[in-house]
This record gives structure tokens, C-alpha cells and sequence, in this order.
């Protein structure tokens, strides 16, 4: 190339120009072919066993792809993500030489890494593929619209051969993984995915906002169906949280913010002042016995006092006191008011001065349990939870039992008493459509447990349907009705109160017998269902999780990652996910502590390949690229005197706001470059490939 | 897309840029939960609705677009942090700027579309479909060289 | 220089819908011009010498060595001038932001015939003329026939006229880039058809304020260059200025920033941009307060946004004719 002058050589670009004005509009997707690069490339559309091509006539999309230019083939095959259909591309790639994919098939989230793989296996870089979602983009959502959907799936594999042949292999840096591990929240769930880690030797943080370890099972009277003592199974595994040498557990703590990404999680944590020093404490429950300060007890829920200096149960670990700062007179109003505690502590243990404390750690792989709440039944009118005395849930009726079997009976019960099945599930008025899975069960093991107590009890369930679909449940409901317990299908509708004697009365249709009964009852248990807790949905917002309709956590896959979530290296074990038993909860959380090991043994991984890249002859260095990028990828530097903006591509997730902020055109984001995305558009509005024919 | 006759000829070309976190699996809840919407719309998936370039929404009209649909996650849930508060930025001029072009900013619509809202995706493409269907197609690519004398 | 007379090169100059300025920027070649007068061979300048367009017509196809020609395209007059110098000419460069890209005139692109006639000719207040007479393409007077070219409904560019070589962009060209064109197509050192005689970087490449650009920027408010005091020492984005800089192709020189004002983007988008008015936006909106984004209210957002009075008139301010919706559509 000859130069017009040389010192006007760093002012004009040797190349010709990618496009000059002139040729802005003349050419359409042919301007995208290189005809000298002579691609081979293979199209396959997918039948899906008849979801796809039962109503898309898949042969037809076949045969008009064929005619594409470039297509060196183009078939249709009945399932091409079993073994068989990846075996066809990898056949056809051997003897076609094809260096290109297209599927037509269904959502690219269900089979891009299958074909990636499948690319890989045959020799071509990953990402020489496209998927055209024809199933959820197409047959599904317009079965009504046959014709039309065979000329969409038509397009839309279109616009994918238009993107493929565009598409370049891209490579990606390796990052460092640790075996660091963050575990919000300290339920079973929590509990049992530290331990599975730390025995495994990786290095775990275990995350609880409440002062003890435990969450909700350590309510639990006993567990269905084999009627364990709940808190003796789970006290041992409390015991060993603490015990673990690999494990670092924080207590009346919350995660405040989580920056970075997977093997390099940057985590701040709040630890609330517990105004006692745990290690001086010796638990002798002094102080308890002077402390003027009485407030309902979260773990009795609130069926019975506490102090506001106390221990959060019996077997709560830390097994340590701690002031509730919110009704404690001294740290309520200052000065010197009362501090009896402080005065009657035998270990000076008591220290009104302890500020909260800011941890900041890092980590490498975060497992998210932050459990479920009860659904609060006062939003259920009908039933007056809350306004009558002798309406209960589900979660009080285990303390009473608990208390009782302890010999410290929490209330009188009486001797009839009702279950009422699906409240705050099933039910679309308070917006709960699913089932709790719980509910059905505990209610059977609560009944049968109240009238094997006391024979002479008079105890019936309302039910809507009895769900006893897991191990041992039929044979346990086969049990309760033995005992005697009355089981009735029906819904009451609304419960009363005798303004006298406090009794509850039942209204119901009987549907089996298609009767009306009307009774009433000493004490109304309402089996409430689960909802996602308020900590789920704070940690969402931190770690940008994705939620089901239902509010609980979105797992990957429902089938193949139901602990993985859509952000690499966060996990979700237990009720976070959705309603679920404790042996599923345990099942789940270690199957998420072994998705995270599988992760953290790999002592590396990829970075994401799909990154900024800059063109250093465009870029000016205005610096909007740097302003914009969430992850502080990008940075000015120096490059020949001169300054221009320069990717890191361990740092860069690949969200492109650079290249749509960039002035220049110069940041590009490989795989979806501005000349990519063009000729998708082309495509889509079937712009007219013919030189010279567009407007 | 294209305006075969056999599909009649009056057929509305919409262009959605669907981000691959909420909005696209958005889209795929509303088909694997088999909501039916007009055909009308062809999804591009961008990794982020950040990533959407202005320009690329002006070729669309010019293109032969009736409308655009920007989908992205609702604000605050973008997988990368705040990528979606810089295409709200930039849409609402723009949609301003079109407006100085002659072309109603109702042909440009901006909105949010969670993994799990199906529905919302379904009436969203609709609504859009239907707007445009009122208002036309925007022909731009002839008047472009009309001389009126 | 010791070729014969004979052999000198032909060039010519034309303008079409411009203000003058590039034709002065060619003069303002100053000694400069002599020498380039010396080696060429002028054969049709309006502006300065009396050729006719039946000279131009009389000559043969191609022989002219190139035409510089400055200004949109707005009229068929010009149309036709243009297509004979295409004709006539070996290589032709389109001169300066007009002819480049459309340029001030290409802002008549938000209106069309009608409107402009009738701010001109009737709502203008210094017009009289009740009668709403316009201008018409003939006129019967006892003499004969008045003609006037047809006025578009478009401002066109060159290159959406005829087949263009080359581009010098600006407001006018500077003297440097005039130069070293016309040098380099004397000595038949050219870049490949089609390329813009310009750096291929933005602006902020060689702005003697970038220096000052702190390393995010976050813009909080929107000013216009009249409401503050711009500090020397700070870049105008930093101060909540828009300016078209960092989509605005580099070589001019940065007159306009050594003047204390923002740049409005007359040397052309980049080499890769096709649509330089939304590149502009983009960069601007995605920085409209970043540092807050999150915690910003609706309010206040549209407080910002709304200090964006025209921004089809700002963002487009000098390419409209060039952008890829080009005008105002025509319902
Ligand atoms: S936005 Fe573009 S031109 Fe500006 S510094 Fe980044 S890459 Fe360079
Ligand atoms: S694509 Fe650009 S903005 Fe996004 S993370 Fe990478 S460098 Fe940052
Ligand atoms: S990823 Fe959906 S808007 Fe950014």
C-alpha cells in the first residue's frame, strides 16, 4: 500500500476502510460472506419428539436452509441431543468437513454446552455454534399460528446461519480457584453442607443471623415419619459445627454485600454485638434471674417470656447468653440505667460497650440456605390467628409438644382439637399456589402423636388432599388414622369464637360424604405452609439470583442442577429453593457442598471467553468504556505514547456495556460484535441479500 | 421476517433484544408454559440489554422495522450489577430523538421481563404487536429520496 | 517541478449547498495555494474564475485529475453539476462536513420543501407576503420563460449523489489535511478508495484536555456551554458539557477546544460508525449520573435528561444527512 506522506502515516490507516460511507447501504447479508473463506456449514433441525414438528413442518425448515449460501448441509433429525443426533454432526463433520453448527432445537439454556461439547469432540472451537430456539421461540408459544410457525422457525434458524458465519473461535484465560467456601445461613441445610466441606477439607464460613445455630428444625418436636427427637438428632451436628476445625462460624451475623465472581467472592458480613463476651461466659444464667426485662420468646413462639439477657434455647450453639439490644433498659436508654447483669456476673462476662464488627472475607464458592418463614397466618381473615386465643400454627403446636414431653407444658390444649390443612398454600387468594409438602406430614405426626399422649383426646384433620408421597408416609398415615385420629376432607370455610368459653367452631362440607358438620373444638391447629424468607430475599438482591414464580430461589436446571443457580459458583440448598422435608433438605444441601467441591478441586477454571475486546487504531481513550463497566475491567494505559483503553480478561464478565457505550465502535464484545448483531437484524427483517437491492 | 403474500402483506415486523439472564428465559417461560402470543416479533439474544447499541435499533427501523422491543431484567436484578440503568438511559433519549425523526417513540419500547415471568413477556409482545399494528409500517427506506415538487 | 506545461494535472473546484467557508479554507492555503497552483492546472472554479459549464462539458470524459467538491446536495442544479464532474473527473473527493456528511445544511433534513418555504418565504419576521407567493421552477414574465432548479425535499450527501474517492472532513478542512491531500494525490500516494483523509482515532486522542479527565467519569448534570464558566484545565464532560469529542474523528486540530468550546462533531464519526448522532448518545446516556444510578429518582433522571433540549439537533448536529434514518420521515 503505498502512503501518501510519512509523517502521514499515523494519521491514516494503512487498511481499507471496514466500509466506507458509500458502501453503507449497498449489500445486505451477502456483505457478510467471505466468499474466499468458503465455509461448510451444517444446519440441523430438530423434531424434539414432536414438540417442535408437530408443528413446524421441520423438513421444510430442512430443505430451505439447504439452499442457504454457505450451508453445506442441512437435515432434520428426530432427537438431536440424544446420542444419536450428536453422533449424525459428529459424522457429518468427519466427512463434510464442516466447520460451522446450526441446531434449530430447543432453548439454547437446555443444549448449548451439550453442543459445545459435541463441537469440541469433533475437533471445532466451541463456539463455531448456534442454536435457534425454535421449541420455546416457536412451536410452543404459536401452536395456534401453524404456518407462521414454520416460516418463524425458518427465520429464526435464518438469523442463527446468519451469526455463525460470522462467528470466530475464541479462546479464555484460565482463573485460579481456591477451596474457600461461604455458607449463608445455618439451618439444617446450612449445618449439614459446612460440615460435608470441612470434613472434606475445604475452608468454611457459615453464616447465621439469629444468635444460634440451628434454624428451624431445632422447633421441631420430633420428625416424620420415625418420630426422631428432633432437637437430639440435630444437637449432635450442632455440637460438631464448632468442633470442625475447617469451619468458621458467625452468629447474629448477616452479608451486608458480595462483590466479584466465582473464586474470588469478596463477601462483607455484619456481626451484631452480642454485649457478652462468649468466651468469659460461662452460661450460669445469673445475670437471667436479675434481669427485670420480659419479652415474649422467639423460640416458644412467644407462647412464653424470655429475658432480655438470655440463651436462645437449651442446646443453642453458641451455647453463650446475649443481650437483645432492642428491649434491654441499659442499651435502650443509656447512661447508667439498671445493669444488673453487668453487676451480678461472676465472670465480668456482661460488656455494654461491645460495638457490631465488619468481616470481610473472601471466598471462592457460596452455598445460599437461608431456609423458609412460616406464612403468617393472620393474612388467612377467615381463621383468627392472632385474635382468637385458641387458634395456633403448626410450628407452636411442636413447642407444646416439645415442652410437654419435657414436662414444662407451654398451655393447656384441651381435648379437642382440629387440624386445618393448606393454610398460606394451595390457595390463590394470599398469592400461594404451590404446595408446602410439609404440612400434610407433620399435621399426621402431630395428631397421632397428640392422641397417643392422651387417648381420651378427640383429634381431627381438614384436609384438602392428603399428599403421602415420600418414604414411610402412607404406612404413617395409615398409623395416625389407626390411632384414632379423624381425618375429613373439607376446607372450613371460616372459624368462630364462643366470646365465653373461648371455644372454636368448625363449619366444613365433608366433600366425601358430601355432608355439613359443624363442631366445635378446644384448641384449632392451622398447618401453615412455608414462604420464601425475608433473608432469601435480601441475599437475591445481593447476589442477583433469580427467583420461580413463587418467590423461592431458581435452581439452573429443575432436572440437571437443582442446586446450581444461574450465577457461577453460588449454590442453593435446602427450603431457599422451594418447600421441602428435612431429608430432602440434607440430601440437597450435600449435594450442593459436592457441586461446590467438584468446582474448587479443579484448582482452576475457565474465564469467561466471551469478552471486551478494544481496537486500539479506533479507540481515542475518551474513556466512557472505563466509566461504565460494572467489574473495573477496563483502564487507560499507555501504548506507544499513546493512551488507549486496555480489557482485563480475568475481571470481564462479558455484559458488552462497553461496546454499547463506546463512541468509537472501537470495544467490541467478542461473539456479539456490532457486525454479528447486524447480521442477525439483517436477517430477522429478511433484508434483502442482493447488492445493490436495499434501500 | 418477511412479508410474503401467503402470510398476508400487512404483516408487522417486530425486532425484540432479549438479555440472556431474565428477559430471553423469560421468553422461554412463557413457551414452555405454551402462552400463546402473535408470531409477529423475532427475539436477538444479547448477553445483557446493555449491549444494545442505539445505532443498531435505528438500523432496525430503517430495515423495515415496525417496532423495537428492548427487554432487559427488572432494575436491580441485571446479572451484571447495573447494565440495565445505562439502556434505560439511553432508550429514553433516544425515544426522544426518534420522535424528532418522525417516528413514534411507542415504536420503541423498553421494559422489564424476569426468568420467571412468562406471562409479563407474553402481554408485553402482544401489547407491542398490537400498538404498531395501529400505527404501520414506517416505509422509510423509499421517502427517504422523495422530492416533492 | 520540470514537467512540461502541457502535462500539468486538472483540478476542479465546486460548491453546492455550503456557506463559502471551504472555499475560503482553499485560499486560506495562503503561499501554500501557489505552490499547488503552480503544479495544477485549474480548470473550473466558480468561485474565484470564470469557467462555464459548457467548458466543462466540451472536455472529455476523465480528464480532469480530481474535483474537490464542498457542500450537500440540495437542488438538482447541483445534482446535475455534480453527476458532470463525476463524469469529467478521474478522482473526486468530497471537501469538508457538507459534501462529507451533510453538514449544517443537512439539519434542514428535519423538515422538508414545504416547511422551509414557508419559514422562509412567509413566517420569517422580516418577510412580508400575504399572499404566500414561493418561489417557483418557472415563471412566465413578458420576456419568456424564469427558471430556478428544483429544491429537494432532502439534503443529500455527495456520496448519495455520485461515486466519491475521497473524503476531507471538516468545518472547513484544516490547511494541514488540504494539503496533504492534494500533495498525496499529486504524487499518487493514496489510501484505498473510500478512506476519509483523516487519523482514524477520536478526538479525545489528541485533545489537550484529556489530560484532565478524571478516570470516571459520572455526568450529574447536564449543562449548555452558556450556563457555566469552563475551566480551562478540565474536560468538558467532567463539567457536565456534552461534547461530541469522543465519537468525532481527530485532525482538526482541536480549534474549537482551544477556543473553549466543545467539539459538535464536524470531522465525522469514525471509521467503523455508521450512525455517528446515536454513538453520541449512547456514550452520553450510559454516563448520565453512574456513580448513583441506582438510588436515582425518576425524577431527577428526567430532570437530567430533559437539559437535552434538541438532541437530534445536538447529537446529529453535523451528519444527519449521512445517518441511517437520514431525515425526518415523510409520512
Ligand atoms: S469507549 Fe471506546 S473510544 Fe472510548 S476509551 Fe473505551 S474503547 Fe476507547
Ligand atoms: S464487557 Fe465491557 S463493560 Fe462488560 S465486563 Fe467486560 S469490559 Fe466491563
Ligand atoms: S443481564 Fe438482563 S439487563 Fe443486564
Amino acid at each position: 500500500m503505498t502512503r501518501i506522506r510519512p509523517n502521514y502515516e499515523d494519521r491514516v490507516s494503512a487498511e481499507k476502510p471496514e466500509e466506507t460511507i458509500y458502501e453503507r447501504w449497498v449489500g445486505g447479508l451477502l456483505r457478510y460472506i467471505d466468499e474466499e473463506k468458503n465455509m461448510r456449514i451444517g444446519v440441523y433441525v430438530c423434531h424434539c419428539g414432536g414438540n417442535i414438528s408437530e408443528v413446524v413442518d421441520v423438513k421444510k425448515v430442512a430443505a430451505l436452509m439447504g439452499e442457504q449460501a454457505d450451508v453445506t448441509l442441512a437435515r432434520d433429525y428426530e432427537h438431536m441431543c440424544s446420542e444419536a443426533g450428536q453422533k449424525i454432526v459428529l459424522d457429518d463433520i468427519a466427512e463434510h468437513n464442516l466447520d460451522r453448527i446450526v441446531i434449530a432445537a430447543c432453548s439454547p439454556q437446555f443444549h448449548e454446552k451439550t453442543f459445545r461439547a459435541t463441537l469440541v469432540k469433533a475437533g471445532l472451537n466451541p463456539y463455531m455454534l448456534e442454536i435457534a430456539n425454535i421449541r420455546e421461540q416457536c412451536s410452543w408459544p404459536h401452536f395456534d399460528y401453524p404456518d407462521y410457525a414454520t416460516l418463524k422457525a425458518k427465520d429464526l434458524t435464518n438469523i442463527a446461519v446468519a451469526k455463525v458465519r460470522l462467528d470466530e473461535p475464541l479462546g479464555s484465560k484460565a482463573i485460579p480457584i481456591g477451596k474457600r467456601v461461604l455458607v449463608i445461613g445455618g439451618g439444617i441445610a446450612g449445618i449439614q453442607a459446612s460440615l460435608d466441606l470441612g470434613d472434606a477439607g475445604f475452608q468454611v464460613y457459615l453464616v447465621e443471623k439469629e444468635p444460634s445455630i440451628g434454624g428451624k428444625m431445632a422447633q421441631l418436636s420430633r420428625t416424620f415419619p420415625t418420630e426422631d427427637c428432633s432437637a437430639c438428632i440435630l444437637s449432635p451436628k450442632m455440637a460438631d459445627v464448632p468442633a470442625n476445625s475447617n469451619i468458621t462460624m458467625l452468629t447474629n451475623s448477616e452479608v451486608v454485600s458480595i462483590n466479584g465472581y466465582v473464586g474470588n467472592f469478596e463477601a462483607t458480613i455484619h456481626e451484631k454485638p452480642r454485649y457478652v463476651d462468649v468466651d468469659k461466659c460461662v452460661t450460669c444464667r445469673v445475670c437471667e434471674e436479675k434481669c427485670p426485662v420480659k419479652v415474649p420468646d422467639e423460640f416458644q413462639e412467644g407462647m412464653k417470656n424470655r429475658k432480655a439477657i438470655y440463651v436462645p434455647f437449651d442446646f443453642a450453639v453458641p451455647y453463650r447468653h446475649l443481650i437483645d439490644e432492642s428491649v434491654c433498659l441499659r442499651l435502650t436508654k443509656g447512661g447508667e440505667v439498671c445493669g444488673l447483669c453487668q453487676k451480678v456476673c461472676p465472670h465480668d462476662a456482661v460488656d455494654f460497650n461491645q460495638q457490631p464488627r465488619t468481616h470481610e472475607i473472601v471466598v471462592d464458592t457460596i452455598i445460599v440456605a437461608t431456609g423458609y418463614d412460616v406464612f403468617d397466618a393472620r393474612l388467612k381473615k377467615a381463621y383468627g390467628f392472632g385474635k382468637y386465643e385458641n387458634v395456633i400454627n403448626g410450628l407452636q403446636m411442636e413447642r407444646i409438644i416439645s415442652c410437654d414431653a419435657e414436662g414444662k407444658p407451654l398451655r393447656d390444649i384441651g381435648k379437642r382439637i382440629a387440624f386445618i390443612q393448606c393454610v398460606g398454600s394451595r390457595d390463590e387468594q394470599v398469592g400461594n399456589e404451590y404446595c408446602s409438602r410439609i404440612c400434610c406430614m407433620y399435621a399426621t405426626k402431630l395428631s397421632q402423636l397428640l392422641k397417643r399422649a392422651d387417648p381420651s383426646r378427640e383429634v381431627y384433620v381438614f384436609y384438602t388432599d392428603l399428599r403421602s408421597f415420600g418414604k414411610g408416609f402412607e404406612e404413617y398415615y395409615k398409623r395416625a388414622q389407626d390411632t384414632g385420629v379423624k381425618f375429613v376432607r373439607g376446607r372450613p370455610a371460616e372459624l368462630t369464637e364462643d366470646r365465653k368459653t373461648k371455644k372454636i367452631t368448625i363449619k366444613v362440607e365433608d366433600t366425601l360424604s358430601r355432608q355439613m358438620l359443624e363442631s366445635e373444638f378446644d384448641l384449632v391447629v392451622l398447618s401453615t405452609g412455608m414462604v420464601p424468607s425475608q433473608g432469601t430475599e435480601s441475599i437475591s438482591k445481593i447476589l442477583r439470583l433469580n427467583k420461580s414464580p413463587d418467590g423461592f430461589l431458581r435452581e439452573a436446571h429443575p432436572k440437571f442442577k437443582p442446586v446450581d443457580t444461574l450465577q457461577e459458583g453460588v449454590f442453593v440448598a435446602g427450603t431457599v429453593q422451594g418447600p421441602k422435608d428435612i431429608p430432602d433438605t440434607v440430601a440437597q444441601a450435600s449435594a450442593a457442598a459436592s457441586r461446590a467441591i467438584r468446582l474448587m478441586n479443579q484448582g482452576e477454571l475457565e474465564a469467561e471467553p466471551i469478552t471486551a475486546q478494544i481496537n486500539e487504531d479506533l479507540c481515542g481513550a475518551c474513556g466512557t468504556c472505563v466509566s461504565v463497566c460494572p467489574y473495573d475491567a477496563l483502564k487507560l494505559v499507555e501504548k506507544e505514547e499513546k493512551k488507549v483503553a486496555e480489557c482485563n480478561e480475568v475481571l470481564c464478565k462479558g455484559c458488552g456495556s462497553c461496546a454499547g457505550a463506546c463512541p468509537t465502535g472501537a470495544a467490541q464484545q467478542k461473539h456479539f460484535k456490532t457486525t454479528m448483531i447486524r447480521a442477525m437484524l439483517d436477517a430477522a427483517l429478511g433484508v434483502d441479500a442482493t447488492p445493490g437491492k436495499e434501500a | 421476517m418477511n412479508n410474503d403474500d401467503n402470510y398476508g402483506n400487512n404483516v408487522p415486523q417486530i425486532v425484540a433484544f432479549c438479555c440472556n439472564w431474565c428477559s430471553y428465559a423469560g421468553a422461554d417461560a412463557a413457551g414452555t408454559s405454551r402462552l400463546q402470543t402473535k408470531p409477529h416479533f423475532r427475539i436477538i439474544r444479547t448477553m445483557c440489554s446493555s449491549r444494545v447499541e442505539p445505532d443498531l435499533i435505528m438500523e432496525a427501523f430503517r430495515k423495515g422495522a415496525w417496532g423495537v422491543l428492548i427487554l432487559g431484567c427488572h432494575p436491580g436484578d441485571c446479572h451484571y450489577k447495573n447494565g440495565n440503568y445505562k439502556t434505560d438511559r439511553r432508550i429514553r433519549l433516544l425515544r426522544k430523538t426518534l420522535a424528532q425523526f418522525g417516528i413514534e417513540p411507542e415504536r420503541l419500547r423498553l421494559d422489564w421481563v424476569s426468568a420467571s415471568e412468562g406471562a409479563r413477556f407474553t402481554r408485553i409482545v402482544d401489547e407491542t404487536i398490537e400498538a404498531v399494528q395501529k400505527l404501520g409500517p414506517l416505509n422509510l427506506a423509499v421517502p427517504c429520496e422523495v422530492i416533492h415538487e | 517541478m520540470s514537467k512540461p506545461k502541457v502535462s500539468k494535472p486538472k483540478v476542479a473546484f465546486y460548491w453546492c449547498a455550503s456557506c463559502g467557508g471551504c472555499e475560503e479554507a482553499v485560499v486560506d492555503l495562503a503561499e501554500d495555494i501557489l505552490t499547488v497552483a503552480d503544479a495544477v492546472d485549474i480548470v473550473f472554479w466558480p468561485v474565484a474564475l470564470d469557467f462555464k459549464k459548457k467548458d466543462i462539458e466540451a472536455m472529455q470524459d476523465a480528464s480532469i485529475a480530481v474535483s474537490f467538491i464542498n457542500g450537500a446536495i440540495r437542488t438538482s442544479e447541483q445534482e446535475e453539476m455534480v453527476n458532470l464532474l463525476r463524469k469529467k473527473s478521474g478522482l473526486v473527493v468530497a471537501f469538508g462536513s457538507c459534501a462529507h456528511l451533510g453538514g449544517i445544511p443537512g439539519l434542514a433534513n428535519f423538515s422538508d420543501k414545504a416547511g422551509i418555504f414557508e419559514r422562509a418565504y412567509k413566517l420569517a419576521p422580516t418577510v412580508t407576503n400575504p399572499d404566500g407567493i414561493y418561489p417557483q421552477t418557472e415563471t412566465q414574465v413578458p420576456e419568456g420563460s424564469l427558471t430556478l432548479p428544483v429544491f429537494y425535499d432532502t439534503v443529500k450527501t455527495v456520496d448519495q449523489t455520485i461515486d466519491v474517492d475521497y473524503y476531507l472532513p471538516g468545518c472547513a478542512p484544516p490547511p494541514d489535511l488540504i494539503l496533504n491531500a492534494v500533495t498525496g494525490i499529486l504524487e499518487g500516494k493514496l489510501p484505498g478508495k473510500g478512506a476519509v483523509l483523516a487519523p482514524d482515532k477520536s478526538l479525545c486522542d489528541t485533545c489537550p484536555l484529556a489530560e484532565y479527565k478524571p478516570e470516571k467519569i459520572s455526568i450529574k448534570d447536564i449543562k449548555r456551554p452558556h450556563e457555566v464558566v469552563h475551566d480551562p484545565e478540565q474536560c468538558f464532560l467532567a463539567e457536565g458539557i456534552i461534547c461530541l469529542g469522543p465519537a468525532t474523528r481527530s485532525g482538526c486540530g482541536e480549534r474549537c477546544i482551544k477556543a473553549g468550546m466543545p467539539c459538535r462533531g464536524c470531522f465525522g464519526p469514525t471509521r467503523d460508525v455508521k450512525d455517528m448522532g446515536t454513538k453520541v448518545l449512547t456514550s452520553i446516556a450510559s454516563l448520565i449520573g453512574i456513580e448513583t444510578e441506582e438510588e436515582m429518582s425518576e425524577e431527577e433522571l428526567q430532570k437530567v435528561l430533559a437539559k437535552i433540549v434538541d438532541p437530534g439537533g445536538l447529537f446529529f448536529m453535523y451528519s444527519l444527512p449521512s445517518s441511517v434514518l437520514r431525515r425526518r420521515r415523510i409520512k
